[in-house]
């Protein structure tokens, strides 16, 4: 297991203290998953998370991914601290900094690649058409899936809905990418392929990567690794 | 498939959502397109229907008839006047009710006419007569009016089937059923008795048909001034016939008529109340048809609608993940409510107005002609739009309000 990091200059895009989530809160059968975690991500950080199924580490990338709420502790997201701020507020601070890839890609079937990585512009209406379609085919172009623009995404293979998958996180130029064992549905090959797009992403446009995998030939090709075991940061929190 | 970036991101995503489940979304738009039929058809059905049945009875009938007040008897005093232990007597006999004019009938009729809401006043003589030719004889209603005024409330012209409408001071017009009756025809004299004795020789110069038996059986039209004399009403007119820019404010200003003038003012409603009766029951059984046909539109909306959040649960989670707000997720269920509606409504039309088109050209009478006129009214199909559009959106709110209220964590779990 490695823990090493970029040299931290810049403002973390990522920082938690003291992080705890409990379920069934005031209930008989209340649990607490997460019990303080303390961790911080830079930009252009690629650190995986390893760890055991039940282990917390979809509820960590849930609550850093602002779909889900602390039960106690802090989280800054680009400087930002989040846990006093509303839906709409969290909404908008999620669609603008972070991109998310999930392990069955989750692609919109009723839309084209091309849409699907428009799609956050889109929903964001501060963009214009052409400025939207410009950008969507760049990213479309940089994963290698040029020639399947207006194909539907219900269409496309495993690895290629998950390279549409990975432009359609970037399409915001978000500052933290959350992907939740993006490989994991993957054969090896494609699954290499996945995988070194995120490095070149994180590599090219300093875009901090928090990659959750059981993979640990994939882990292991990560400059940081962090696991969590039963709710806590093991190792790697901080670089 | 290009993008359509000229849509807003939610009728963008409310359209692929409708099209991506197109059997569903085309099930749905066809029931509403059945519901919206049926609203349209029947309601234009019942218009026509009673549309028919008012201009029926209007081409027999004015707006609304002026007569003089009733004579009555009032007791001498009141059961105040007398004393404590008096007691008034418990009957007042009705008395007999003569022919009478009303009073200064040219100044009344003037006065009619000024109002806006009125179109045409007619003064006539009204009276009973018994019509003999030969050993035989018959009762008739006279209706003794100025043809130029009159003509211009009850289309006599246009009834004729024989002779001129245009009577004088020694003719008289008959119906078909009171022609045969007595064997006459067009020229022949007829001998009209009143019972005060007023015995005239008059000719037959027309022969009209009012669509109806009794009333081609017991009516006869002849001027104004020969009913004048013949009823002993020299000068007067016993009745105004008025009709109205608006036939169904009759009644409002017939009560208006006559708290002015003191007169009795029947309006066509109340002397067809019957009819009227009816047609509220017709209204209210179509105002019934309509909100049960609307309930099931709407509940057939959102029952599609709630199904759709279910299996869109993971979509609309990815979506709430990459940043779309949750009001936006609820814009874009409330969309595919009123396009479900506006779709259906648009497609219900089409059925409405074919299904018409066939009834005119199916139900007919036994001569050929069409057996009521159906109106294709412009407000009645933008009021079936705009209502189903509705429908559609009040419809889809709870599904809507379901699917913004998604945790998206759950519903990218789903």
């Amino acid at each position: 297991m490695t823990a090493q990091s970029n040299t931290p200059v810049a403002q973390p895009i990522l920082e938690l203290q003291g992080l705890r989530k409990s379920f069934n809160v005031g209930a008989d059968n209340e649990t607490e998953v997460l019990h303080g975690i303390d961790l911080k991500l830079y930009p252009g950080d690629f650190c995986a998370v390893i760890g055991p199924s039940g282990s917390g580490k979809s509820t960590l990338l849930n609550i850093v991914g602002l779909l889900d709420r602390p039960s106690s502790g802090s989280l800054w997201i680009d400087g930002m601290q989040t846990t006093a701020l509303n839906d709409a507020k969290l909404t908008q601070l999620r669609g603008h900094r972070i991109g998310f890839v999930f392990q069955y890609h989750h692609l919109l079937s009723a839309f084209s690649a091309l849409e699907n990585v428009m799609m956050p512009l889109y929903a964001d209406r501060g963009f214009r058409d052409a400025q939207m379609r410009e950008r969507a085919a760049g990213l479309l172009d940089s994963v290698g899936m040029s020639p399947w623009l207006h194909a539907p995404a219900n269409r496309l293979s495993g690895g290629q809905q998950q390279r549409v998958a990975v432009a359609r996180a970037l399409a915001m130029r978000p500052g933290l990418i959350l992907a939740d064992e993006p490989t994991g549905n993957l054969d090896t090959h494609s699954a290499d392929g996945v995988f070194a797009l995120f490095r070149k992403v994180c590599k090219e446009q300093s875009t901090a990567v928090l990659f959750v995998t059981h993979n640990p030939l994939l882990s292991a090709r990560c400059e940081r690794t962090i696991e969590v075991v039963d709710g806590k940061i093991k190792d790697g929190g901080f670089p | 498939m290009k993008p359509q970036n000229w849509l807003p991101f939610e009728a963008l995503v409310a359209l692929r959502f409708l099209r991506e489940g197109r059997i569903q979304t085309l099930f749905i738009v066809v029931g509403i397109a059945i519901g919206v039929a049926v609203i349209i058809f029947m309601s234009a059905l019942l218009t026509g229907l009673q549309a028919n049945f008012v201009n029926r009875v209007l081409t027999g009938q004015a707006h609304i008839q002026l007569l003089a007040a009733k004579n009555r008897v009032s007791p001498l005093g009141t059961t105040t006047d007398w004393p404590h232990d008096a007691l008034e007597a418990a009957t007042v006999q009705i008395p007999l009710q003569r022919a009478q004019g009303i009073d200064q009938w040219q100044s009344v009729m003037e006065q009619l006419q000024q109002m806006p809401e009125v179109k045409v006043v007619s003064p006539a003589v009204l009276g009973s007569a018994l019509i003999t030719r030969g050993e035989a004889s018959r009762s008739v209603s006279v209706v003794g009016m100025l043809p130029q005024r009159y003509f211009r409330i009850i289309p006599l012209r246009d009834k004729m089937v024989q002779g001129s409408a245009e009577v004088g001071s020694d003719t008289i017009l008959i119906g078909t059923e009171l022609a045969a009756d007595l064997g006459v025809a067009l020229g022949d004299p007829l001998r009209v008795s009143t019972v005060n004795g007023t015995v005239l020789t008059l000719k037959v110069l027309g022969i009209f048909d009012l669509g109806n038996k009794g009333a081609n059986s017991r009516n006869a039209f002849m001027t104004m001034r020969t009913a004048q004399s013949m009823f002993g009403l020299s000068g007067g007119a016993s009745i105004l016939d008025v009709t109205l820019t608006d036939i169904y404010a009759a009644e409002r200003i017939a009560q208006q008529i006559q708290s002015h003038t003191g007169l009795q003012a029947d309006s066509w409603m109340k002397t067809n109340e019957q009819f009227f009766t009816a047609v509220r029951a017709q209204t209210t059984a179509n105002t019934a048809i309509r909100f049960f046909v609307g309930l099931s539109v709407g509940f057939g909306i959102a029952s599609v609608l709630v199904v759709s959040v279910v299996q869109r649960s993971r979509e609309i989670g990815i979506l709430r993940a990459m940043g779309v707000r949750r009001v936006q997720i609820m814009r874009v269920f409330l969309l595919q409510g009123g396009l479900l509606g506006l779709g259906g409504a648009l497609m219900g039309a089409l059925i409405g107005a074919l299904a018409m088109v066939v009834w005119q050209r199916v139900m007919r009478n036994a001569d050929g002609s069409i057996m009521f006129a159906m109106v294709m009214d412009t407000a009645l199909f933008v009021q079936s739009l705009v209502l189903a559009s509705l429908t559609g959106l009040l419809s889809a709110l709870a599904p809507a309000l379901r699917a913004a209220r998604l945790d998206p964590v759950v519903a990218i779990r789903t």
